[in-house]
């Protein structure tokens, strides 16, 4: 329901006003980003340097060379990918069959998937942490992508669940007809017409994991931590170097600040659970 | 070789009793077409045979060996969907070449059959479009490609017409006709579309809420039907049912007559009754009148009859094609 | 397609996903109520003894509880009121034909994309901070005190920050439902003489309530359980005045050692979250059924 202006000026006008506001609220990027460019001096300088600063890269150079920024980012990249992929297994097969064959239980199946979503991860904390401590899993990438994994997993289920159902079963059922096994109708008809909703489920699933920071936090300490810790270890009074963390936090965010642009359409899909159309 | 024989077939979902129990015989090449209202299951029954569902008990025995309880795939069928079901990844030529591929054929007989089938219908220039930029004709043809290419025992339509336009309609109409009388394969159809069953078929199935009616040859089933139900379903427009006196009179609870067999007059004859609505459509002429002491009629006339609102006129039905059924609808003999 | 051959395969590739939901949820949920009626601390091990619900009598009875579950409500309160009345206007400025509005929307949408730690400090420091952040700056421009957000607000300060991350989230929503809002039925009420505040208040709004619902009851979900801005800010601090339920189960596990209590708080923790989650899920079910 868009306004047609009557004139261009107020076409203008008001434009003027929705970039005012929408910079407003992507200020604190545009300002971490300025940041990471500018020496520790600059950075705290009253009042503060827009852009009439020494441009230097040297918080970048600084952390790039610090070895283990490299381990954390690897994690980071290890887990949310490592997550999906598994996830993408399992996710696929649980939503072909309830999109293509479902029973009286169904729906319930689902709604009992999205409840564990809901289950706030304080209520599984100790277990989960004196399981992984036992098993010693603590601090290790297979179990914090088992986690990732699992706690994303009703999401995904979810999504291709809802992308599957729009695909004709008839299709599925020709393919039969002409003889393809069941491995070969996922394989050859099924996935095929279903690239873009595995794709943007694939993204939503990196950008979750990617910035989840409540089990990154509490069972990493540092050899499977991932850049979310490496951020928080910032918070420590040492860390009061604000040029590198900035650096630091733009290196974290931009790739999936990238991924997020191009997935926003599907994102709305994914996290309403297809509630919100 | 497509023989096809259903022994006390039945299917329910859940406890709905959506084919309660159906014996049918299909002949080697044979046009087979299933009719009958929305609902009455027949989509359920072709997909029985196709093996998209399961019978909850009976026999499915293709050339005398029971598939009941195959695979789709290894019955040896090919069906056409009302949706078509092409795949939309792919080209027409993979299309068409899937079934083969999965197979196992050679790349060399692969592309033998699908020019080949290309070629019966048309579609050389199209094989490398993909389903998405072609009309809804080249789209049905596409898939009665993918149909023909597997060489099947028998082919399965369910309403392959249904979504195309009137005149693209009637062409795809001979267009599979002469390709039935081309390939002489077995052939069971599904419509509710009356003219489709009459003028394709070699037999239809009447159906009604998943029992079979009446079995028979298409002028069969117009001539001779077996019971009021048939009777009003083949013939357009409907069979006239008449009760009370009239049929008393004739010694049978209800009196049939289509409104092609009557004769009219404006001056004497057996049923006196006033003209409502007349339609005149050039070829034909059709009247809704209101009979005395029977009430409203439909009649069509050949050619062009001048009447119109308010006229009276006079009906002798003939006599040789008056159909009786007695109280339970089943049809007597003349 | 219901052979028993794909009813079966259904059975068979369904099964994974479920069995490892189970074991990743009931079990451990199982666990955790089964622990939260123990003496159980870490620190002395081979005391476990069962003691019925004085762990959740301790646990709600403390103070620390109330003042936690306060913040939570204020929390969770404020942030809903926030995105949700901001996520309208900013929906409804994003629904215009504007210069640049793809670009624009990319922008508002950003900070949905930002990492928890990063958006905790860089607010902390980069805006947040008395002495040289950017807000300060603003403050003694217009010839005010700078304010040190987290000594004299620190609540206030999580609320902004989470707020922020999460306006784009109902921006998003909201501004889809807009675009699925039918134009005729806007155009039919203007013929009808209606104003645009009269559209917005009988058309726009009645549209959306189905979309705010949602937007409420998946942010309560997730802000209920709101941990890293916390943690890597105030540490719960100062006192206990940005203490929420989720931060205390984990200060209770993992630097208390409390297993039994911290226990009680999180089985607290999932009863609260699924009041409303029973709405959620009701919710999604009737339009899993339309
Ligand atoms: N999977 C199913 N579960 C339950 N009932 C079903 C199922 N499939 C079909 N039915 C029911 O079985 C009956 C027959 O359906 P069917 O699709 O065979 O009808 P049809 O004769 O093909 O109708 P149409 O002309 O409308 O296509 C209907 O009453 C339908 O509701
Ligand atoms: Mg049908």
């Amino acid at each position: 329901m868009e306004t047609n202006f009557k004139s261009p000026t107020g076409k203008i006008a008001y434009s003027v006003f929705a970039w005012i506001v929408g910079l407003a609220i992507f200020f604190p990027i545009l300002w971490m980003a300025l940041t990471s460019f500018k020496s520790e001096i600059d950075a705290v300088n009253m009042p503060p340097l827009f852009f009439d600063f020494n441009w230097t890269l040297e918080n970048y150079t600084g952390i790039l060379e610090q070895s283990n920024y490299f381990k954390f980012a690897m994690n980071s990249i290890i887990l949310s990918f490592g997550s999906t992929i598994i996830g993408l297994v399992f996710a696929v097969t649980c939503a072909w069959a309830m999109a293509f064959n479902p029973t009286k239980r169904t729906k319930d199946t689902l709604l009992w998937m999205l409840s564990t979503k809901m289950m706030p991860p304080v209520g599984v904390l100790v277990p989960i942490y004196l399981m992984f401590r036992d098993w010693g899993l603590l601090d290790s990438r297979f179990g914090l992508i088992m986690v990732l994994f699992l706690m994303n997993l009703p999401i995904m289920v979810w999504m291709l669940y809802t992308y599957f159902k729009e695909i004709p079963k008839d299709i599925l059922e020709a393919a039969r007809m002409d003889g393809a096994t069941l491995p070969k109708e996922i394989f050859f008809v099924l996935l095929p017409m279903a690239v873009p909703g595995i794709a943007s489920t694939m993204l939503l699933n990196i950008i979750l994991a990617w910035n989840e920071a409540f089990w990154t936090l509490n069972l990493t300490t540092s050899d499977a931590a991932p850049l979310t810790a490496f951020i928080a270890s910032y918070s420590s009074p040492e860390g009061l170097f604000w040029a590198k963390l900035s650096a630091a936090s733009t290196l974290a965010v931009a790739p999936i600040l990238v991924v997020g642009w191009f997935s926003q359409k599907q994102l709305v899909r994914g996290l309403t659970f297809g509630a919100v159309k | 070789m497509g023989a096809i024989r259903l022994e006390n077939v039945r299917k329910t979902f859940g406890n709905i009793d959506v084919i309660p129990g159906v014996d049918l015989e299909i002949n080697d090449g044979e046009f087979v077409v299933f009719v009958g209202p929305s609902g009455c299951g027949k989509s359920t029954l072709l997909r029985l045979i196709a093996g998209l569902e399961d019978v909850t008990s009976g026999k499915i025995m293709i050339n005398d060996v029971d598939m009941a309880d195959a695979s789709p795939a290894k019955r040896g069928l090919s069906m056409v969907f009302q949706s078509y079901a092409l795949y939309p990844h792919m080209t027409v030529y993979n299309n068409i070449a899937f079934g083969l591929k999965m197979a196992g054929e050679s790349k060399a007989v692969i592309e033998e059959k699908v020019r080949n089938a290309a070629k019966i219908l048309n579609l050389t220039d199209y094989l490398d479009r993909r389903p998405g930029a072609l009309s809804g004709g080249q789209r049905q043809r596409v898939a009665i490609g993918r149909a023909i290419v597997r060489n099947p025992a028998a082919f399965l339509f369910d309403e392959p017409l249904s979504n195309l336009d009137a005149a693209l309609r009637v062409n795809m109409r001979l267009e599979i006709t002469g390709l039935h009388q081309e390939l002489k394969t077995t052939m069971i159809y599904v419509t509710h579309d009356q003219v489709e069953a009459m003028t394709m078929a070699d037999k239809i199935v009447v159906l009604q809420a998943g029992r079979v009616e009446q079995v028979g040859k298409p002028m069969e089933l117009y001539t001779n039907p077996a019971n009021k139900f048939v009777a009003g379903f083949i013939g357009s427009p409907k069979m006239n049912f008449i009760e009370g006196d009239y049929a008393k009179a004739r010694d049978c609870h209800c009196v049939g007559i289509r409104p092609e067999h009557f004769a009219i007059s404006q001056e004497s004859g057996d049923i006196p009754a006033t003209v409502k609505i007349a339609e005149h459509l050039g070829a034909e002429t059709y009247l809704h009148v209101n009979a005395d002491n029977i009430g409203p009629m439909t009649i069509r006339a050949t050619g062009e009859v001048p009447l119109g609102e308010h006229d009276r006129i006079w009906l002798t039905p003939d006599a040789e094609r008056i159909h009786r059924f007695d109280a339970n609808d089943k049809a007597l003999s003349r | 397609m219901s052979t028993r051959a794909s009813t079966l395969a259904g059975h068979v590739m369904s099964a994974p996903s479920i069995i490892a939901l189970f074991l990743w949820m009931i079990v451990p949920l199982g666990m955790t109520i089964y622990f939260s009626f123990l003496r159980y601390n870490l620190l002395s091990p081979g005391m476990e003894e069962w003691i019925g619900f004085v762990n959740y009598k301790f646990f709600l009875t403390d103070h620390a509880f109330f003042a936690s579950l306060a913040n939570t409500l204020i929390l969770v309160g404020s942030v809903l009121v926030i995105t949700v009345i901001g996520g309208i206007l900013i929906g409804l400025m994003l629904d215009q034909a504007i210069f640049g509005r793809g670009i624009l929307r990319i922008l508002v949408i950003s900070p949905f994309f930002i990492m928890p730690t990063v958006n905790a400090l860089v607010w902390k420091n980069l805006l947040m901070n008395p002495v040289s952040g950017f807000f300060a700056w603003i403050s003694m421009s217009l010839g005010f005190q700078p304010i040190d957000w987290f000594t004299q607000a620190p609540l206030t300060a999580i609320i902004i920050m989470v707020a922020w991350q999460w306006l784009p989230f109902a921006t998003l929503i909201l501004l889809t439902a807009l675009q699925s809002l039918d134009r005729d039925q806007k155009e039919a009420a203007q013929m009808d003489g209606a104003g645009p505040i009269a559209i917005f208040f009988y058309i726009t709004l009645p549209h959306l309530s189905r979309a705010i619902t949602v937007v409420i009851l998946i942010e309560t979900i997730f802000l209920l359980t709101v941990f890293a801005e916390i943690f890597v800010t105030t540490g719960g601090g100062p006192g206990l005045a940005t203490t929420n339920i989720a931060f205390l189960v984990y200060t209770q596990a993992l630097l208390q050692y409390d297993v039994g209590g911290a226990s009680a708080g999180g089985i607290v923790a999932v009863i609260l979250a699924n009041i409303v989650a029973i709405f959620l899920v009701r919710l999604i079910g009737k339009n899993l059924d339309a």
